[in-house]
């Protein structure tokens, strides 16, 4: 198989997966064979999402909970990476906070929620430390790793041009742990999702989860699909736009 | 006498030997250091006890001296480099190293990976300088003139992992004698490369350092390279590792490769540096064949 055919084989197979799902779901649905009422045809969601988009209510969940975990993350990821760089470079750092950021890395972040509503409130800020918890144990060990997995000779030759600890901070721990943290910040994002969505499901007057927690409490069952098509495209979204930040901060990483 | 031999081996990857080119652009007013190694020894708390890498190691390398160390694997080579260049303690015994300016500047070209792949080559090569405090575009017009001298000035915006390992090994060299040193470090600079390349590079060394006079201390496997560079040849031997013998080396400079490989006294020479290698080799097989009993 030449290179331009198996590209061509490739697209066609990429796009019939979604297609044939989508397919048969209305036809089974249509027909009758699944239940109509939990499993609405998908070309009825789309006259609910129109609606749901004209009256904006919809996309000020959307733009509310990516607010949250935009916050959330940066408040989450440049102490973790901080803290990270330096459990990495100094071993009494680590060794004092390794026993604390493993037991609680280990606990679901879900599971703090109800306890950061009591401390911090329902407003924003809650939602902003539940994110921010969620992705700082995650960058925070894997920036951690990625700088005690740094060659020891990059420390080497930086000692030897006359570094002090700060250089070694800018100009090898740093730029040599970023794929690591990449790897965490990715991660992160991930599990952030996860988290506010819980967590707007608990405690929260708009977003997402919310709107999702919504429909279900009065069985809108098209808008809870809808709900969770935007999530999946939120997810989608946020996944890409790391990538391309990626590839900005690290463009001497190897492709592949 | 010191006109590369262009014409027998070809351009390799880039690098032009062309005789009519400058040449280095680092132009030094001050002799190299001069390094005094007193009785140095190095102690690691090995697995089944203290292992000395190094023992009473003596050595004294004159400014602007080209000297090579060889000797058996594990026998303290890169410990020796380490320690004279700071990075390391001794245990016992001192090191000087006096430079030209009170605080001398070594540079070290380390053996295996070591070009920041984070860098571009250019800011590779301006690493030194740049935590000097050097301006960039200082910094970038002196990486860019010694990129030259190395065969790279294609390349300056290329990340590491774009250059072959011989290129990335240009890079490493450039960058240390980029700031200047007093005295440069080398570790088996040239251990990793095919042939060719090496002997390039092994003609572009003597000609950079026979413009700069800064002194050097280099460890390498290869006899060869060691007779073909240096004014001393230090043979170390090892358990724990200490000078064996330190041989003048006679061939005239500049020097050009095939003139010194030609020598009357090559073979000879030669002979004389095996023949005691040997000697270690077969005494730490020796070794590993009781602990194995
Ligand atoms: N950090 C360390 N901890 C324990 N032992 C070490 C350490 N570094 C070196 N050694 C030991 O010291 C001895 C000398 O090592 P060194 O790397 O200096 O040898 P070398 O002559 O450079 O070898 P090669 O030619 O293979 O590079 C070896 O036996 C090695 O096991
Ligand atoms: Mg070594």
């Amino acid at each position: 198989m030449t290179p331009a055919s198996r590209r061509l084989v490739e697209i066609v197979l990429t796009i019939a997966a979604p297609l044939l799902l989508i397919a048969s779901w209305e036809a089974l649905s249509r027909s009758g064979t699944i239940d109509r009422r939990l499993w609405p045809p998908p070309s009825t969601l789309w006259g609910t999402t129109v609606e749901l988009l004209r009256d904006g209510s919809l996309l000020t969940d959307v733009r509310v909970s990516l607010g949250r975990i935009l916050v959330g993350f940066v408040l989450g990821a440049v102490p973790a990476i901080m803290f990270g760089l330096a459990m990495g470079l100094f071993w009494p750092v680590r060794a004092f906070l390794m026993p604390i950021a493993t037991v609680i890395y280990a606990i679901p972040k879900i599971a703090i929620a109800p306890l950061v509503l009591i401390v911090f409130g329902t407003g924003e800020t809650s939602k902003y430390v539940v994110v921010g918890l969620s992705i700082f144990f995650l960058v925070l060990l894997n920036t951690m790793a990625g700088v005690l997995a740094i060659d020891r000779s990059y420390r080497d030759v930086a000692r030897n041009f006359g570094a002090g600890p700060l250089d070694l901070f800018l100009s090898v721990a740093l730029p040599g742990a970023l794929p690591s943290i990449f790897t965490g910040l990715r991660l992160g994002l991930g599990f952030a999702l996860v988290v506010i969505v819980g967590t707007e499901f608990i405690d929260a007057d708009q977003g997402i989860g919310r709107f999702i927690y919504q429909s279900y409490s009065i069985l809108a069952i098209n808008k809870m699909f809808v709900g969770l098509l935007v999530t999946g495209l939120m997810g989608w979204l946020l996944n890409a736009a790391i990538g391309v930040l990626e590839r900005l901060v690290i463009p001497w990483k190897v492709a592949g | 006498m010191g006109r590369p031999i262009a014409g027998s081996l070809g351009p390799v990857q880039g690098l032009s030997l062309a005789p009519a080119r400058p040449l280095s652009p680092v132009r030094r007013r001050a002799p190299g250091a001069s390094v005094n190694v007193v009785d140095v020894g190095r102690r690691f708390e090995g697995a089944t006890g203290p292992v000395d890498a190094i023992a009473h190691v003596h050595l004294s390398v004159a400014p602007g001296e080209f000297c090579v160390i060889v000797g058996p694997s594990g026998c303290g080579k890169t410990t020796l480099l380490r320690i004279v260049a700071g990075l390391e303690a001794a245990t016992s015994g001192r090191v000087d190293v006096s430079g030209d300016a009170g605080r001398p500047r070594n540079a070290m070209v380390f053996q295996g990976r070591s070009v920041f792949p984070w860098l571009t080559v250019r800011q590779n090569v301006g690493y030194g300088l740049k935590l000097r405090g050097v301006p960039r575009r200082e910094r970038e017009r002196r990486a860019d003139a010694l990129l030259a001298t190395v065969g790279l000035a294609r390349f300056a915006r290329s990340y590491p992992h774009q250059l072959s390992e011989g290129m990335r090994q240009r890079v490493a060299i450039a960058r240390a004698l980029a700031v200047d040193p007093d005295l440069l470090l080398m570790d088996e600079p040239f251990g990793a490369l095919d042939e060719q390349t090496r002997l390039l590079l092994q003609e572009e060394l003597l000609r950079i350092w026979e413009n700069t006079g800064t002194t050097v201390l280099f460890v390498t496997h290869s006899i060869d390279e060691a007779m073909v560079l240096a004014d001393r040849i230090v043979v170390m031997g090892a358990q724990p590792g200490t000078v064996k013998a330190v041989l003048p080396v006679p061939f005239s400079r500049p020097r050009a490769l095939t003139d010194v490989r030609s020598d009357a006294a090559f073979a000879p020479l030669f002979a004389q540096i095996w023949g005691m290698l040997r000697e270690e080799v077969l005494a730490s097989r020796a070794d590993i064949r009781q602990v194995r009993a």
